[in-house]
């Protein structure tokens, strides 16, 4: 019993500093960029207050914050397991725009069947037809060796054009420079069709639906046989392959798994908000900002939907910040230095030095010797 | 006597986060001696050059250098000093030739280019004068790891070094080669340089020296006149305790053979044969030790046996299936351990913690699971298990492999792979960079192994261990088994000299 506390403890311990560091780092890239506004000759608290009122202010707010922590929890997700096995997906983005023309086909093209059935459908269609478009890198890297990298970036443009191509030849709808849209039966629930605060806001299932997939990736990766060796190839391929683990099969694996988060991602939007595909002129950055999120989410699924939250927050904010007179480019610096001081985890390294020089003081007071 | 101290260290101190390396540290050099560094590994010696090197500065204490107190803040104050360092890790240019390493860094010139004909000069000469023999314009990778060694040495002549630090020089060579050391350590000694000799190994230290100075824990335990001392005693005061340097064995006869290996051929990574073409089998009850020097296709005929790399010809037999080229996993649970060279690389995953590690290779058994997944409970308790039966030194299982000691990493891989009840045991060098205590638990473990009717393949560099542990000795060379001899008639000179591809009728 005093075994299982002390774990619990230990375990508490290691979590709270996983979180503590990326926090203390966001703190202090705000102060910095407080400093830049003011640099701007705005005032850094009037602009803060604007962006947390913009994007948390009001019931309606929130909700339309949520709506762009939703694809960004499944793109972050999406880069962190992929991450897990050692693979680097900078493919999400390619991924997520299959998902989204893939599910407005499904969503056009199955009619007469009722919501419950046609939703699921066609949410699935996305992930999976994402799931393929990340498991042909991964059989990529697999079968020829070549880099996950290089194959996604490639597979983006490719994803862009393609589907550009479908939305203006194939389901075009008329003079328009987007697709058709998809039936009643495929969109997605909205939360303001019942509960009134959240009216004026488009926030709908799609967030309950990607936490779900958090708490799943969460279990897959830490829970299961396939997790473990997902994650023993991603730490060490060379003892993975020692132990019995086919490493190819897990690198396809977790490519097609990777894909169909941002590939349901795509889905989402598109059943959520959109209900349709755009022409599009570049790419929509759901993807890249996944990287992002991953990145400062510390490949944890907890913490990417943590860290999909405040980048909603600085999205939604934003705009916000524009209309007390800070510059939009301001903005956009301010969340690329927040990336940075959590990724460079200049924090972390900080704290660990410090304490292990005081540890190693003490224990050499002590005259110990190891 | 005391005139002749060419150095004198004098409480030095150093300590790294978490460790005291060195503590009050004092050591005195003569003129023209051997002076052995014994300690096991991670008793500081090598820190203690590292400074003396200037490679690290002292927290605290004092050098002296034939008298003068020196502060050597870097290798140049070092070499200008006239000390050397002759590194265990060969620091050399391969596609150079022989005089191109030993002049690099202090090249003679003309004009602004290098003066080729005068270096390939001064090195023969050297060379001569030293009676190190090396071929100026051979290329690094075209020569032996002995005559690799002798350019080492004699880098360090050309920088005028008088005080020659050797860092475990014999790791890498055959018995004859250690030999030859010996004799160059002589002749060196002969003509006024001082030797000192870093090492952890006994027989080294009766052979090669005239005093030795032994360190435990990062202190000095005590320094010895080697004439006045026996293995035993510096065993003793290396490991801080009585230590059996004998292994017990008990008779065990078998017919029965585990692993048969028939005309095995496999590459190496940069495609060439590295095994071509081998036969031999492993009995049941019986440690089959292949000896030899690194290099000549040990890894890759493990590798081949046991899945990881594929073979380009020949079969292999585990009791009596075949389970040639068949994928790590089949290999695993057809009945094969595999304790791997390389603890870090193939043997751990160092982010997981020792409950992870200890499933690997069984992690789809079924006793580690529950209905939705992986039981982390009974993966616990199996390592708990393990951790107690092995005494693995751990605060407890939820730690990370990278936390523990070699020593205790290599404990909680030989729990892992003896706990699956194979019924044959592969161990290559399963106690590289292990202390004197952990090694005997090794082998130990190795002996029971065998004594409870299951076949080792044990490979080694060390040739102490293969004869200790051997009931048959295989000596590898060149790809190929050159010989299978029995243990009770081996002898170091007769493995060495099959070791460097000669054959014992032409010795006759």
């Amino acid at each position: 019993m005093e075994n299982r506390t002390s774990e619990f403890k230990i375990r508490m311990q290691k979590n709270t500093k996983a979180i503590a560091y990326p926090l203390i780092a966001i703190l202090l890239s705000f102060i910095v960029g407080g400093i830049i506004v003011a640099a701007f000759g705005n005032d850094p608290i009037n602009a803060y207050k604007a962006m947390f009122k913009g994007s948390l202010g009001s019931w309606s707010n929130f909700g339309e914050t949520l709506v762009s922590v939703t694809p960004l929890i499944l793109t972050g997700l999406a880069v962190a397991f992929a991450f897990r096995c050692g693979l680097f997906n900078i493919g999400a983005e390619g991924q997520f725009i299959i998902g989204a023309i893939s599910s407005v086909w499904a969503g056009w093209a199955f009619t007469g069947l009722p919501a419950i059935i046609h939703i699921p459908i066609v949410l699935l269609v996305g992930a999976f037809a994402g799931g393929i478009w990340g498991g042909i890198v991964g059989w990529l890297k697999a079968k020829f060796g070549s880099h996950e990298v290089i194959n996604s970036i490639m597979m983006n443009y490719i994803a862009m054009y393609l589907s550009n191509f479908i939305v203006m030849n194939l389901m075009n709808e008329p003079d328009k420079a987007f697709s058709f849209a998809i039936a009643d039966t495929a969109k997605l629930y909205r939360f303001a069709e019942s509960i009134t605060i959240f009216k004026g806001s488009r926030v709908h299932i799609g967030i309950v639906i990607a936490l779900i997939v958090a708490v799943f990736a969460y279990y897959l990766l830490n829970k299961t046989v396939r997790g473990y060796e997902v994650r023993a190839v991603g730490f060490n391929p060379h003892a993975a392959e020692y132990g019995g683990i086919n490493v190819p099969h897990n690198v396809v694996f977790a490519m097609f798994v990777s894909g169909m988060f941002a590939g349901l991602a795509g889905a989402i939007m598109v059943t959520g908000v959109q209900f349709r595909a755009n022409n599009l002129f570049g790419f929509t950055g759901y993807g890249f900002d996944g990287i992002a999120v991953a990145l400062v989410g510390n490949n944890h699924p907890i913490g990417v939907i943590l860290s999909a939250f405040l980048f909603g927050v600085l999205q939604k904010g934003g705009p916000m910040m524009q209309l007390q007179g800070v510059p939009k480019e301001v903005v956009g610096i301010i969340q690329g230095i927040i990336i940075l001081f959590v990724a460079v985890n200049f924090v972390k390294v900080l704290i660990e030095n410090y304490t292990e020089k005081k540890n190693s003081k003490k224990s050499i007071a002590k005259g110990e010797v190891k | 006597m005391k005139l002749s101290t060419v150095i004198e260290m004098k409480g030095i101190s150093k300590s790294f986060p978490g460790i005291k390396a060195n503590d009050d540290i004092n050591l005195s050099v003569e003129k023209g001696e051997i002076h052995v560094l014994l300690g096991e590994n991670g008793a500081g010696k090598s820190t203690l050059m590292n400074i003396l090197y200037g490679l690290y500065q002292p927290d605290e204490g004092q050098i002296f250098i034939k008298g003068k107190a020196a502060r050597i803040s870097n290798p140049n104050v070092a070499i200008s000093l006239g000390i050397g360092m002759v590194h265990q890790h060969f620091m050399l240019v391969e596609p150079f030739t022989v005089a191109e390493n030993i002049v690099l860094g202090s090249e003679p010139k003309k004009g602004t280019s290098l003066d080729l004909d005068k270096a390939i000069k001064d090195v023969e000469e050297l060379s001569k004068k030293y009676e190190l023999k090396v071929d100026a314009k051979s290329l690094i990778s075209d020569i032996s790891v002995g005559m690799q060694q002798r350019v080492e040495i004699l880098k360090t002549l050309y920088r005028g070094a008088d005080i020659l630090i050797f860092d475990e020089p014999t790791a890498v060579l055959t018995p004859q080669e250690i030999e030859e050391l010996g004799v160059i350590m002589e002749s060196l000694v002969s003509q006024g340089k001082t030797i000192i000799l870093i090492t952890h190994k006994l027989k080294e230290v009766m052979a090669m020296s005239d005093r030795v100075t032994i360190i435990r824990r990062g202190k000095v335990i005590d320094t010895l006149n080697t004439k006045e001392t026996d293995i035993d005693e510096l065993a003793e005061k290396m490991v801080g305790r009585k230590v059996n340097l004998h292994v017990e064995k008990l008779e065990k006869a078998s017919d029965t053979p585990v692993l048969e290996v028939k005309g095995l051929k496999a590459l190496d990574s940069r495609g060439l044969e590295a095994v071509k073409g081998v036969d031999f089998e492993v009995r049941s009850g019986e440690i089959l030790g292949i000896a030899g020097v690194d290099g000549n296709g040990q890894t890759q005929l493990i590798q081949a046996i046991t899945g990881l790399q594929k073979l380009t010809a020949g079969e292999v037999l585990l009791n009596g299936k075949e389970i040639t080229g068949l994928p790590p996993k089949d290999v695993i649970d057809s009945g094969v351990g595999h304790i791997p060279e390389d603890r870090h690389k193939r043997g751990l995953i160092l982010n997981y913690t020792l409950a992870e590690n200890s499933i690997l290779g069984s992690h789809k058994n079924k006793k580690f699971k529950s209905k939705f997944g992986l039981s982390y409970p009974k993966i616990r308790e199996h390592a708990r298990r393990l951790i107690k039966e092995f005494d693995v030194r751990t605060p407890n299982e939820n730690v990370e492999a990278r936390s523990l000691s070699g020593g205790n990493q290599q404990k909680l891989i030989i729990a892992r792979e003896v706990d699956r009840d194979p019924s044959l045991c592969i161990a290559a060098q399963p106690t590289r960079g292990l202390d004197v205590g952990a090694i005997e638990f090794v082998h130990k473990r190795l002996v029971e192994l065998r004594d409870s009717g299951k076949a080792v393949l044990l490979v080694s560099l060390e040739l102490d261990e293969i004869m200790s542990l051997s009931d048959r000795i295989a000596v590898m060379y060149d790809g190929k088994i050159v010989d299978i001899v029995d243990a009770k008639d081996a002898t170091e000179k007769k493995l060495g000299i099959l070791m460097a591809g000669g054959s014992i009728q032409a010795e006759k």
